[in-house]
């Protein structure tokens, strides 16, 4: 193992971006090559920096199959979902006043319904069942006469459970309700077809699919026509949908690396597999463990995994040399264990337990096999230390004991 | 994570070499031990702490502690630091020990006080449940 590096089993967070994705970038930003700015007309330096925008925009217009007019640049996907949610509600406030949203969304989805609940928005939250999933029934059942959207999410980030969008879109087509999704964690695991899908508006992160950080992109659909508020203005960029000076590297970085999605998707997901398949199988010999999302319906690049008896950050610092996220509290600013494992009905110590392994494009079978001989070394040792594993083995039901609660 | 090296080393050589930092349990029934147990599941961390006295004159003195923890990493730094600060101490120098001790001793950041709060509770349920044992 190199010990100067931790592994890397993190990717759902984010990835590196590919050497190819990078090199593009750099041809777009000094003297030497192009630094233009997309906007100049009258010069060739601008031309030369629109061209690359828009062949970047077709690039991701092509992996998930739309118009390349139909893709909005954005700083990324947070901003993508602010943009499609704000942007709908504002315009659209006269029409209804009620969005459905999930409970185990991103915050980049939640903080925006939330800020709209503040200027008289009534937001529905849906329950995931108990896979993780939020089903086309459970959007039918929550669905009003003045709904105006469904936000919902295509890949649960914790979870790595897939949402039936396909199902969904013709539930809120046929009811004319606009449907977002947010899809930054889809872009080169799963085949998106926006020909065929009812969704209106589509987020995208480059970051998650081996692009740069600061860069995304919101599809808007053209047909049948979906507008929105801009919420930055200052120079009508973007079809007056988002001003500010395009960042040209960001946006090439993004192109490729979609590009790259495109071609590297069946290498990508096969691999994964693999490493999930034997990821799990070696991970269930460990006593007392719980798989959390439905294995039948999840990517298999995600998987999340109480170690019950043990606090996830003790965990993941026993696990020091290896990057993975966990949704204990002890490792989110609030204090509160992970809000998406609650939404499933998990036990909040079964929350606080869970660790996230994700993988990408550059996790070797070494790798995996390196994280499953550690990670059975430190659950054993912790359990050692454990004052709940040693009840447990002792036949205590931790259920029935009287906790003197802090 | 913002810990110092102190939580981090104390952390890692408990969990590299649990029996020398006092990981363990005696026997709760025995005359000789107290156990003080706090925290929650729930909560994300339980201490349990057990003292093993004996008497000499009037004065009970703390032989051995063993503890368990469930909890983050700074939770079971915390318990290994409190066992050694009791070894040898009577019941009366263990009452004065406080959390802000602990919180010094691993400078711990102030999201994680609440874990020197638990290993003071953990000593005084201890010292309680020895007590009303004599």
């Amino acid at each position: 193992m190199n010990k100067s590096k931790p592994i890397y089993l993190d990717y759902a967070s984010t990835t590196p971006v590919d050497d190819r994705v990078a090199e593009m970038m750099l041809e777009y930003m000094t003297f030497k090559n192009n630094f233009g700015n997309a906007a100049s007309r009258s010069h060739a330096f601008g031309w030369q920096a629109d061209e690359a925008v828009e062949l970047a925009r077709s690039h991701v217009a092509n992996l998930v199959n739309c118009d390349p007019r139909e893709i909005v640049w954005t700083s990324g996907a947070t901003e993508a979902d602010n943009l499609a949610i704000k942007g709908i509600a504002n315009f659209y406030k006269t029409k209804g006043k009620h969005i459905v949203t999930s409970k185990i969304e991103h915050k980049a989805v939640l903080d925006p319904c939330r800020q709209l609940e503040r200027h008289g928005f009534d937001v529905t939250y849906l329950e995931p069942n108990e896979g993780g999933v939020i089903t086309p029934e459970a959007i039918k059942d929550a669905i009003r006469e003045d709904t105006i959207l469904v936000s919902i999410m295509h890949i649960n980030n914790e979870l790595g459970t897939i949402n039936d969008i396909a199902s969904i879109g013709q539930l809120t087509r046929d009811n004319g309700i606009f449907f977002h999704v947010d899809a930054a964690q889809s872009t080169g695991k799963v085949n998106i077809d926006l020909s065929t899908l009812k969704v209106d508006l589509m987020s995208f992160s480059a970051h998650k699919t081996y692009g740069p950080k600061g860069v995304g992109a919101l599809f808007v659909r053209r047909k049948p026509r979906v507008r929105i508020e801009a919420q930055i203005h200052g120079g009508g960029h973007e079809r007056g949908m988002r001003s500010g000076t395009l960042a040209t590297h960001q946006i090439v970085g993004m192109g490729e690396a979609f590009r790259l999605a495109k071609e590297e998707m069946k290498n990508d997901s096969k691999k994964v597999s693999e490493f999930h398949e034997y990821f799990l199988d070696e991970v269930k010999k460990i006593d007392e463990i719980y798989i959390n999302g439905d294995l039948q319906n999840k990517v298999p690049n995600i998987l999340n995994i109480s170690f019950n008896f043990i606090e996830g950050e003790s965990l993941i610092m026993g696990l020091k040399d290896i990057a993975v996220s966990s949704g204990s509290a002890c490792t989110s600013a609030s204090l509160e264990p992970s809000y998406v494992l609650r939404a499933l009905g998990r036990k909040d110590e079964l929350a606080h337990s869970s660790i996230r392994f994700s993988f990408g494009r550059f996790t070797t079978k070494e790798d995996v096999e390196n994280t499953l001989e550690l990670l059975s070394n430190v659950v054993d040792r912790l359990r050692e230390l454990s004052p709940l594993w040693e009840m447990h083995l002792d036949g205590i039901d931790l259920d029935t004991v009287e906790w003197q609660a802090h | 994570m913002a810990y110092s090296k102190k939580v981090v080393d104390k952390f890692e050589n408990t969990l590299k070499n649990p029996e020398k930092f006092n990981v363990g349990r005696f026997d709760p029934q025995d005359g000789d031990v107290g156990t003080g147990m706090v925290g929650a599941p729930a909560c994300g961390d339980v201490m349990k702490l057990q003292i093993k006295c004996k008497q000499e004159g009037n004065k009970h003195i703390i032989e051995d502690v063993k503890f368990k923890t469930y909890g983050c990493g700074s939770a079971i730094a915390s318990s290994a630091e409190l066992v050694e600060m009791l070894i040898g101490k009577t019941l009366d120098e263990a009452k004065e020990i406080k959390n802000k001790d602990l919180v010094e001793v691993l400078e711990l950041p102030p999201i994680k006080i609440h874990c020197s709060v638990l290993a003071e509770d953990s000593i005084r349920q201890a010292i309680e449940d020895y007590e009303s044992k004599q």
